[in-house]
């Protein structure tokens, strides 16, 4: 006979279980207790300013298709790690990007659909990647999880802009790409509006 | 012998209730701003219908209006909150905020079809009454990021209710029913308005 796998309701209870059984997650720059390379991790999705410019870009490259997809979840990991390696041996704060600056253009590009050659999508997913690498890097330096916090930071980019990425590019029939689209507008707006509180 | 799933979901269920407290983080004010965000728009009536009422339109317009105004009007609207949060004056704010209910109402209302240009113009100027007003109104110690974020998705998913109200359309009682919805939030408009000069 053959085996069968978890039923559907056991499933989601495990899910449901796993999801409910957190460790403390002193997100930004606190110690979970897990290890630096999970300080990274979770630092990275706890931090909305450096989780949604990945998610804009990933979803950006996913709406131009396969082969603007297959190069982001490469490009902006290892050049995430590149510049947080440079942060973690710097002394200085350099290289710091506004928060509201990807928001803005990412989103915007997003809700534009603008048609980019994959070189524009790589190289800003190489701009991107470093900037927020470096910030991130020094973070970790002063912070305590250093290079291997950053090392988190770079596989929990790469898990999540490969889904994004994907979901995105498989995903554009009818009103599903204008939702994407819709998103991107709304990510431009919290930047625009993030500006503002920058300059108020 | 494998267990069964509900042995397996009971299991899961147990290791739930004995979940320790999840004291994620603990840089206050996040997860606060996004809900203070979301909460804002959603607490005005006179936001509520002449969000709805954007969708309202778009969906009685269709493509390419149904996904240019509800797309538009965040995006306004957050430049809108930038200029309030410049200190830029605007007057007449309140105003404008119930000239936007009673127009859009009444365009869904007598089912009118602007060029599209102009369906976006009209939709982005009340856009920023709608921004200025209550984009820039962050309780203290919250994200910012955070609150600017929920109060967009707020203002996104208040379109497509109206856009789903909307889908009502290909019946005729339907059509009649969003002509009824336009006429009152144009009346909803018309109060605001007297509430604003009273």
């Amino acid at each position: 006979m053959k085996p069968r796998g978890p039923s559907a309701a056991g499933t989601i209870a495990l899910a449901l279980a796993l999801a409910l059984c957190p460790l403390p997650g002193h997100a930004h720059l606190i110690e979970t207790g897990l290890g630096p390379v999970y300080d990274g991790i979770t630092h990275f999705a706890l931090t909305p300013e450096d989780l949604i410019p990945a998610l804009a870009l990933a979803m950006l490259a996913g709406l131009r298709g396969a082969e603007h997809a297959r190069r982001v979840p490469f490009v902006l990991p290892v050049a995430w790690l590149l510049g947080g390696v440079a942060g973690t041996l710097a002394g200085a704060p350099a290289l710091v990007i506004p928060a509201w600056l990807p928001l803005l253009a990412l989103g915007g590009l997003l809700a534009a659909d603008a048609r980019l050659p994959p070189a524009a999508t790589v190289a800003i997913a190489a701009l991107l990647g470093i900037a927020l690498g470096y910030a991130n890097g020094y973070a970790m330096a002063q912070a305590g999880p250093g290079l291997r916090g950053v090392v988190g930071i770079a596989g929990a980019v790469f898990v999540v802009t490969t889904l994004a990425a994907a979901c995105v590019a498989a995903r554009q029939a009818g009103w599903i790409r204008i939702a994407w689209r819709a998103a991107g507008g709304w990510v431009a707006a919290s930047g625009l509006l993030l500006l503002g509180w920058s300059l108020r | 012998m494998r267990p069964s799933s509900a042995t397996r979901a009971f299991t899961a269920a147990s290791l739930a209730a004995l979940a320790p407290g999840a004291f994620a983080h603990v840089q206050s004010g996040q997860a606060a701003g996004f809900v203070t965000g979301f909460l804002h728009p959603v607490s005005g009536l006179d936001h509520v219908l002449a969000m709805a009422a954007v969708g309202l339109w778009g969906a009685q317009l269709g493509a390419p209006a149904i996904w240019v105004l509800p797309i538009t009007f965040p995006i306004v609207m957050a430049f809108g909150g930038f200029l309030g949060l410049l200190g830029v004056p605007l007057p007449g704010v309140e105003v404008g905020i119930a000239a936007s209910a009673i127009l859009l109402g009444t365009a869904v209302m007598t089912e009118r079809r602007p060029p599209l240009y102009a369906a976006a113009a009209l939709v982005g100027f009340f856009a920023i009454f709608h921004g200025h007003a209550h984009a820039t109104e962050l309780p203290p110690g919250q994200s910012a990021l955070l609150y600017s974020l929920g109060f967009v998705v707020a203002t996104g998913c208040l379109h497509a209710i109206g856009i789903a109200i909307g889908a009502v359309r290909p019946w005729p009682t339907g059509r009649i029913a969003l002509r009824i919805a336009g006429g009152g939030v144009g009346l909803a408009g018309l109060f605001f308005l007297w509430r604003a000069f009273a």
